[in-house]
């Protein structure tokens, strides 16, 4: 399972999201490849989840992943149950 | 498990210093707060005045979505924007500005963040997340009156 995590300039917010999931997903006993994108670069690339902050969903309304928005990026609660709800949401492969 | 070296951990004290944070500054609007962050950091000699402005134009470009959590944004453009060396600014101020977003409006503690590579400055941004996740903190940061104790809040000396 992939997730992205979106921010405008490659770096700081999305790594302190990746940072942030990563943390869950221990906590959880769950395993993805969480990767940084920044607005440049992301378009032709994959995943099942993108995980943005709010007021990033313009630049996201071709996007085929399950769209996640976060409205405080500090709040790893809110994040954790978005995350959370996003990937049992998934269909399942198989 | 992906442990870094404390020896190349980068603290976030070392990004800040009592020239890079003001308590309690007035402003009047979301660009006049950035110019004021940003003077702080230039007369600091860690960016050029080029990335006061790339700030602005990312602010613009991308609209607000820096407003990372209700009352915080986290100004930042690229590192060949104009920054000299990595830094961290803090305004807190009197009358929050709103700065465009939708839920997080309006804002009253204004971040700069000038990174010279996306690696180096990765765990001082993670030790500022815990830090405004944390809503003690957060309530020391916003009610400090002066530069020092808020300096000192920020160091977690406070």
């Amino acid at each position: 399972m992939r997730i992205a995590t979106l921010c405008g300039m490659g770096f700081g917010t999305s790594m302190m999201l990746k940072l942030f999931i990563d943390d869950i997903l221990k906590a959880e006993g769950m395993k993805a490849d969480v990767v940084p994108w920044d607005l440049g670069t992301f378009k032709g690339q994959q995943a099942d989840i993108i995980v943005a902050p709010k007021d990033m969903e313009s630049h996201l309304r071709s996007a085929t992943a399950t769209v996640v928005l976060i409205n405080n990026l500090v709040d790893k609660a809110e994040i954790k149950t978005k995350i959370l709800a996003a990937i049992h949401a998934l269909p399942k492969s198989g | 498990m992906a442990d870094s070296n404390p020896s190349d951990t980068f603290r976030l004290s070392s990004l800040i210093s009592s020239a890079t944070v003001r308590a309690k500054v007035k402003v009047k609007d979301w660009e006049d707060a950035t110019d004021v962050v940003g003077q702080l950091l230039v007369a600091a000699g860690k960016i050029k005045e080029d990335y006061i402005t790339a700030m602005k134009r990312v602010l613009k470009e991308l609209g607000p979505y820096a407003v990372i959590a209700p009352g915080i944004v986290l100004l930042h453009a690229r590192p060949e924007d104009g920054v000299i060396e990595p830094c961290l600014g803090l305004l807190t101020l009197v009358d929050p500005v709103p700065f465009g977003h939708s839920e997080n409006d309006p804002v009253d503690l204004v971040f700069a963040l000038g990174a010279v590579d996306k690696q180096a400055h990765i765990s001082a941004l993670q030790q500022l997340a815990e830090m405004l996740g944390d809503s003690e903190k957060l309530n020391e940061i916003r009610t400090a009156s002066q530069d020092s104790a808020l300096l000192k809040i920020l160091l977690g000396e406070g």
